[in-house]
């Protein structure tokens, strides 16, 4: 069944076709035929962002939240290039992204016209694919084709660049097709033999660990129901990545917290001396691993990952199982019940214990203070305080970030939306802005430093325009901690450009935006004014004053292995020196 | 403390480097060889050789033959990453595979009078090499083999008179009647 459309209404129709609701976007000249079919219909909803950035920042949030994919639409030129940074995250991420831009008429491409970029040259290796449509008729397949890609096998961003002339052109749309791609087609179900032979590592193994990551959350709510019914009925603990988090309950004796450079110790010591690692949906990043050639030095490791090229890439394992998570978790699940497997009880009760005495060290215990809030204590008391409450969590990059991935507990995946790979400032509030759209009646928390929420503090303007009640919790340290914490690990105290003089005043600024302003300086103070933020039904931005020296503990200094951890409480000022080598300086 | 090995991996660990030949079956579209030339720079792999060309007209499939050189786990990263590729179809190291036919051809211009012009035609007879121009001060030879044969010819032209060169780049294919 074919239809006689313009390009434009192509665009319109295949958003319809693929279910897509909610679109963030910002017009300009090269989609002006675009938003002129917007305007005459309903069934899409338009979310003017005030950055193109901003716009694909809350796509990510609103596809991370409901697994759908995550929609964005903007002009050629700068409109494009705003959108680089947010394409760039989702490429790292994994997220499932569509992003239109428009582009100059065909025959000016090439001829520096005016607001032309190479969209596609620029993009490719920042999307998962990409798409310069040079013929009306093959837009709907090249529109309906973008959103296979995206969210078929390891997820990401797909870029379709429509020139303004295609747009007006009439051609002829054909809806969804069944057939198969003819070139991409990844495998989904983990090979049955292998399958089998991880089921026998884990049956013999004596400290077995799971190590979890973003894959699981990507694959579905049904991978991580059968994460959780494997984990369980193998007795084995667990730990997860920064992206992982949620796929396991927190609440759940099994669970370890997360690990890497800023994860608990009980992780951490547990990769170490592990002797199986069940790796799945997770890819062994730098910041996990730390030093490599000391990483878990007598495991055999086992990596379930939907992508290939993830597996042996800074780790080599000994057993690689390509497949989506919740296949291979059902498989892995269906071998383990077949073959009842007798587990060495003994062993694993001895390294259970062994787990808890590690647990025991407390290693997130920090000092809590009456004259200051300590951070730590602000993410307490707002966890505390929003229990009860259907929360969704997003975050900026820096200490806060790291603070809230350890004091904040998910009981469920897609509660938790951080920029783990790309690590982007600037993220935490659009991303809840998406969040919001998707979840109208849900308490969408972002986790905020003063220093990252400005980077896209226009969005709430987009917040006030939808009556998006966003809540921006600002752990205000006037610093960019993360930065003074390196600096004052690895530079000598020497505070070189990360104190933020002339903050602007948050309250007022909220009001400004229309929006609510809060501001707690005691710990007296911070509970009524959590309960206040929650209780309003309008954005409100928070000005959380804390602690200003604070350190994110505990932490695996740059070039250590993973049983080298430097511990909150335990840090005198000369450890703090000592603790990176001159070599591990270089290191970030 | 202990040294430090790296987070990021800084300390540059002599590993043993192979070269491999490697066979990419593509979409021929727009933007294709883009793709792939921009996954080895960007992912800091090594090109030594690459050949592209149509080879199925109906089915719009062209065939990338790439040479790259490094240690055994970045020549596995190589290939799993141009596997992921989009218009990817399929990828296969012939080097693993083993005993590929693998041919180049170069167009060789030597210029000269005399003994050297002699000893120019010599060498190209020995090598097979078939002239395709000719002045009584130059030839233009034409010669196809393994990247070792044309880089012994070469050797041998350069005191003869070598002007320029220009090559194809290698093509290989697997032998036996199997399709990759
Ligand atoms: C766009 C961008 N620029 C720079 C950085 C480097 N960076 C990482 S954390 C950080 C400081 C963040 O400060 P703030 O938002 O106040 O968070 P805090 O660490 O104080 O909690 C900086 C500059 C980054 N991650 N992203
Ligand atoms: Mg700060």
């Amino acid at each position: 069944m074919s239809r006689a459309m313009t390009g434009a209404q192509m665009v319109l129709e295949a958003l319809a076709d693929q279910g897509v609701e909610h679109i963030f976007g910002y017009p300009g000249g090269a989609v002006l035929p675009i938003y002129d079919e917007l305007f005459q219909q309903d069934r899409i909803k338009h979310i003017l962002v005030r950055h193109e950035q901003g716009a694909v920042h809350a796509a990510e949030g609103y596809a991370r939240s409901t697994g759908k994919v995550g929609c964005v639409l903007v002009t050629s030129g700068p409109g494009a290039t705003n959108a680089v940074t947010g394409l760039t995250d989702a490429l790292m991420d994994s997220v499932p992204i569509v992003c239109i831009t428009g582009q100059v008429p065909t025959h000016l491409i090439g001829n520096d016209a005016f607001q032309e970029c190479d969209t596609v040259g620029i993009t490719r290796p920042c999307t998962k694919h990409n798409y310069l449509v040079k013929d009306v008729n093959a837009l709907p397949r090249i529109l309906h084709e973008a959103f296979y890609v995206a969210r078929t096998g390891r997820p990401g961003p797909v870029v379709v660049d429509i020139p303004k002339d295609i747009q007006f052109q009439k051609g002829e749309y054909t809806g969804l097709s069944n057939s198969q791609h003819k070139s991409y087609n990844p495998r989904t179900k983990g090979d049955e033999r292998a399958v089998q032979t991880a089921i026998e590592m884990m049956a013999k193994a004596k400290r077995p660990l799971f190590y979890t990551g973003g894959g699981v959350v990507n694959s579905g709510p049904e991978a991580s129901r059968l994460l959780r019914e494997l984990v369980r009925l193998t007795g084995f603990p667990i730990t997860s990545t920064l992206m992982g988090l949620g796929a396991y309950p927190a609440s759940d004796p099994q669970w370890l917290g997360m690990l890497g450079m800023h994860g608990t110790f009980e992780a951490n010591n547990a990769m170490h001396d592990c002797d199986v690692m069940i790796c799945i949906g997770a890819r062994f990043d730098d910041r996990i691993t730390g030093r490599i050639d000391a990483f878990s030095p007598g495991s055999k490791k086992i990596h379930v990952d939907i992508d290939r090229s993830s597996i042996n890439k800074n780790v080599r394992v000994d057993l690689p199982i390509v497949g989506d998570c919740a296949h291979v978790l059902q498989q892995m699940i269906d071998a383990w019940n077949a073959k009842k497997p007798k587990v060495d009880k003994l062993a694993l009760k001895s390294w259970w214990t062994e787990i808890d005495k590690w647990r025991a060290r407390n290693c997130l215990h920090y000092r809590k203070r009456d004259d200051v809030i300590m951070p730590q204590y602000a993410i307490e008391r707002l966890y505390a305080l929003t229990r009860g409450h259907d929360v969704y969590i997003t975050t900026e990059v820096g200490q806060h970030q790291m603070w809230a991935a350890q004091f904040f507990k998910f009981e469920e995946p897609n509660r938790w939306m951080t920029s783990g790979g790309l690590g982007t400032m600037g993220y935490g509030l659009p991303s809840a802005v998406g969040v919001q759209v998707a979840h109208p009646d849900s308490l969408v928390i972002d986790i905020a430093g003063e220093a990252s929420v400005l980077m896209t503090m226009q969005e709430m303007s987009t917040a006030a325009q939808y009556d998006l009640p966003i809540k921006i919790f600002i752990l205000n340290n006037e610093y960019m901690g993360m930065v003074r914490q390196w600096q004052e690990l690895l530079h000598g105290g020497r505070y070189s450009h990360s104190y933020t003089a002339a903050l602007p005043d948050f309250v007022k600024l909220a009001e400004a935006y229309q929006a609510v302003g809060i501001r707690a300086e005691k710990p007296s103070e911070l509970d009524d004014a959590i309960r206040e933020m929650i209780a309003v039904k309008r954005p409100v931005i928070f000005d959380c004053r804390v602690d200003k020296h604070a350190n994110c503990f505990p932490m695996i200094p740059s070039g250590e292995a993973h049983n080298n951890m430097l511990m909150g409480d335990d840090v005198s000022e000369e450890d703090l020196e000592k603790a990176i080598t001159e070599e591990g300086k270089v290191m970030v | 403390m202990t040294q430090p090995g790296s987070a990021y991996p800084l300390e540059k660990k002599e590993q043993r480097s192979e070269t491999h030949t490697m066979s990419v079956l593509v979409d021929n579209e727009p933007g294709v060889l883009a793709r792939v030339i921009g996954l080895f720079s960007g992912r800091g792999y090594n090109i030594e050789s690459l050949t592209v060309s149509e080879t199925e007209h109906e089915a719009h499939l062209s065939r990338i033959t790439i040479v790259t050189s490094g240690p055994p786990m970045v020549i596995e990263q190589i290939q799993h990453q141009l596997e992921r590729l989009v218009p990817v179809h399929s990828v296969i190291d012939l080097t693993v595979k083993g005993n590929a036919i693998e041919r180049e051809l170069a167009l060789v211009k030597v210029a000269g009078t005399g003994e050297k012009r002699v000893e120019a035609l010599r060498l190209a007879e020995a090598f097979r090499a078939k002239i395709i121009d000719t002045s009584l001060e130059h030839f233009v030879f034409e010669i196809t083999g393994k990247q070792s044969k044309i880089e012994q010819f070469l050797a041998l032209m350069q005191p003869l008179g070598l002007v320029e060169v220009s090559r194809t780049g290698l093509a290989a294919i697997s032998r036996g009647p199997e399709r990759m």
